[in-house]
């Protein structure tokens, strides 16, 4: 059997992680032939070639593919679907736009945000932000599945993947895109830090979200937000943690001033250690923490970080 | 222009889901439903377009058990002009899949003819985000996803996404499918009196079979379970204590 994994490819450039962790996904499913798409997509497609259990790399280099629209992008990957078994991709942005577009165009009901595979037909994702977690088992020929990259580890690198060209198609002509508002950081990715500190509505305006920053500059850490604190303006919406926004696992993860709605749990309680400062000792998010301090984080927040 | 937005009832957001015995599913006997947090988005997006000028009808419509009937009321209540029920379950624990409930709203599309279908980017229920982008799909439409801005001009729709980046804008011909994201608006409140209003609304009431659409399931629901428990850790009495448990006892810094 073999799988069609669609790599994250952005601006040119291959999003490791995102990819290799879909690749460690699909390891059980067979052979996996990833498709590289863009504008750009060679030099993508030289890397996704050393990433270990690749057996192809596929290449579809076009303007249309510029962006990813999903329409183009959806057309690509069908014309390709007729020699695979699985059609898969990390659950980003880009897949959760493109790949339900793919199985209703295969007639195939698609199977979002995967957190275990169990055999070719049977997979585990979870449900209700996260307060269940169902089992099902895909009665359709081709399966198209996406893959929560939180709950898998990264493939490791050293392959040399053979690498070869497909045909592109032609634009349909159904949308365009016009500008990416992106902030540039060098702090880490928030899906893939290894520690994380969040800020919530407690840390009360987007002035005193610069406290939050700094904290997480300190520990090498990405920054997230509750939905509260992007609401209120106080972060940018690609910060969000939660059943709605990003899902992470990080070592260590810290909730300043987040009471631990399950939206928000939903996004981090696979973390492997949890830190909650929150003045108010009800919080629920003291009951998923391992270390839970009572303050204010006005007071708590710049003394742990002196103190680190 | 025409918007038709489809709406679903499910669990209201607040509701602790409790996950039955015997693996068989969700408990969802006797505790509060309410329309999908973010379908309310996209039905306050299209009576906010309406009150603009940019739609004239808003026509909202539910797919599931009859009890969504409740839903559409409130839709109604909120703005919309008038609603299309389609019972394609008896039992409030089936959960119809986004293909099966793309195919019926694609039947109502072509009798309907909306120039924009205005869709939640997810259900808070099955997680799925799928029915907008397989609707489009079905329809061969552009789709706009996870948008939080848009603006209708001429045969076109400007809008702004929620994307892992930031922020994408694309611009998308009409027709068009456009899934809405949680910072597009914040839904009104129905008023009493618009609720009285709503009840002389018109709602059509059909089934699946009207359609021809076979709505069984591709996806075999295997087991229901309880995710991992996390177990609450400690209380640290101070700053201090929480650097030295994460330095040596947890040994995460
Ligand atoms: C459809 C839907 C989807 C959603 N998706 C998400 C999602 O993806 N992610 C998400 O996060 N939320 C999501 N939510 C929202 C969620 O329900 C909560 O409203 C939100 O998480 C609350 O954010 P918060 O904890 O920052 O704010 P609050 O609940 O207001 O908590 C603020 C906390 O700060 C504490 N605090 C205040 N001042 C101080 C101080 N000086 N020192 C210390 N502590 C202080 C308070 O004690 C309180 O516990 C969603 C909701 C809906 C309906």
């Amino acid at each position: 059997m073999t799988v069609l994994l669609l790599g994250e490819v952005d601006n040119g450039t291959l999003n490791m992680d995102a990819t290799a962790k879909a690749v460690a996904a699909c390891k059980p499913l067979g052979d996996i032939h990833v498709l590289c798409c863009g504008a750009e997509a060679a030099d993508a497609g030289k890397e996704a070639a050393t990433i270990d259990g690749v057996a192809k790399v596929l290449v579809a280099e076009d303007a249309i593919y510029g962006h990813r629209l999903a329409e183009p992008t959806a057309a690509l990957m069908v014309s390709l679907a007729g020699d695979y078994d699985h059609v898969v991709a990390p659950a980003t942005t880009d897949a959760k736009n493109i790949l339900p577009r793919v199985a209703a165009l295969l007639d195939v009901m698609v199977i979002t945000d995967v957190s275990g595979v169990v055999d070719a037909d049977t997979f585990e994702r979870p449900i209700y932000a996260g307060n269940a977690i169902q089992t099902v088992k895909s009665k359709d020929a081709k399966k198209v599945v996406s893959i929560r990259t939180s709950s898998f580890d990264a493939a490791g690198t050293g392959n040399s993947a053979e690498v070869s060209d497909v045909a592109t198609g032609d634009a349909p002509g159904l949308s365009e895109w016009v500008e990416d508002h992106v902030a540039e950081s060098d702090r880490p990715d928030l899906t893939s830090a290894g520690i994380v500190v969040s800020g919530g509505r407690g840390v009360g305006s987007e002035e005193d979200f610069a406290m939050i920053e700094k904290l997480a500059d300190k520990l090498g850490a990405a920054v997230g937000a509750s939905r509260a604190a992007v609401d209120s303006g106080y972060a940018p919406n690609d910060w969000q943690v939660g059943q709605t926004g990003k899902v992470v696992a990080p070592d260590l993860y810290v909730a300043v001033g987040i009471s631990g709605a399950i939206q928000h749990l939903a996004g981090m309680k696979d973390s492997k250690i949890i830190v909650a400062i929150n003045k108010d000792e009800e919080a629920p998010i003291f009951q998923v923490a391992d270390y839970g301090l009572v303050a204010d984080l006005f007071e708590a927040v710049p003394e742990l970080e002196s103190k680190l | 222009m025409k918007i038709l937005v489809p709406v679903k009832r499910v669990i209201d957001y607040n509701v602790k889901v409790r996950v039955k015995g015997d693996g068989s599913g969700v408990d969802l006997a006797n505790v509060k439903m309410s329309m999908n947090p973010f379908d309310e988005i996209a039905v306050e997006q299209a009576i906010r377009m309406k009150e603009a000028g940019d739609a004239e009808e808003v026509v909202v419509v539910s797919i599931g058990v009859k009890q969504s009937q409740e839903t559409l009321r409130t839709a109604l209540a909120m703005g919309a002009d008038r609603a299309i029920l389609i019972t394609a379950a008896d039992d409030v624990h089936t959960d119809i899949e986004p293909l099966a409930v793309a195919k019926l709203l694609k039947a109502v599309v072509d009798e309907e003819q909306p120039g924009m279908v205005l869709c939640g980017k997810q259900a808070i229920d099955n997680d799925m985000n799928a029915t907008g982008q397989m609707l489009a799909a079905l329809l061969g439409w552009s789709q706009a996803t996870f948008a939080s801005e848009i603006k209708v001009d001429g045969d076109h729709a400007l809008v702004k996404r929620e994307v892992d980046g930031g922020m994408q804008s694309i611009k998308v011909k009409m027709p068009a499918v456009v899934s809405v994201d949680l910072r597009l608006n914040e839904p009104r409140y129905a008023s009493l009196p618009n609720i009285m209003k709503a009840k002389k609304k018109p709602l059509d009431e059909k089934t699946a079979d009207d359609y021809g659409v076979d709505v069984s399931p591709r996806l075999e629901i295997v087991k229901t379970s309880e995710p991992p428990e996390r177990k609450a850790g400690i209380i640290v009495e101070s700053v201090d204590q929480l650097v030295d448990k994460l330095k040596n006892e947890a040994g995460v810094i």
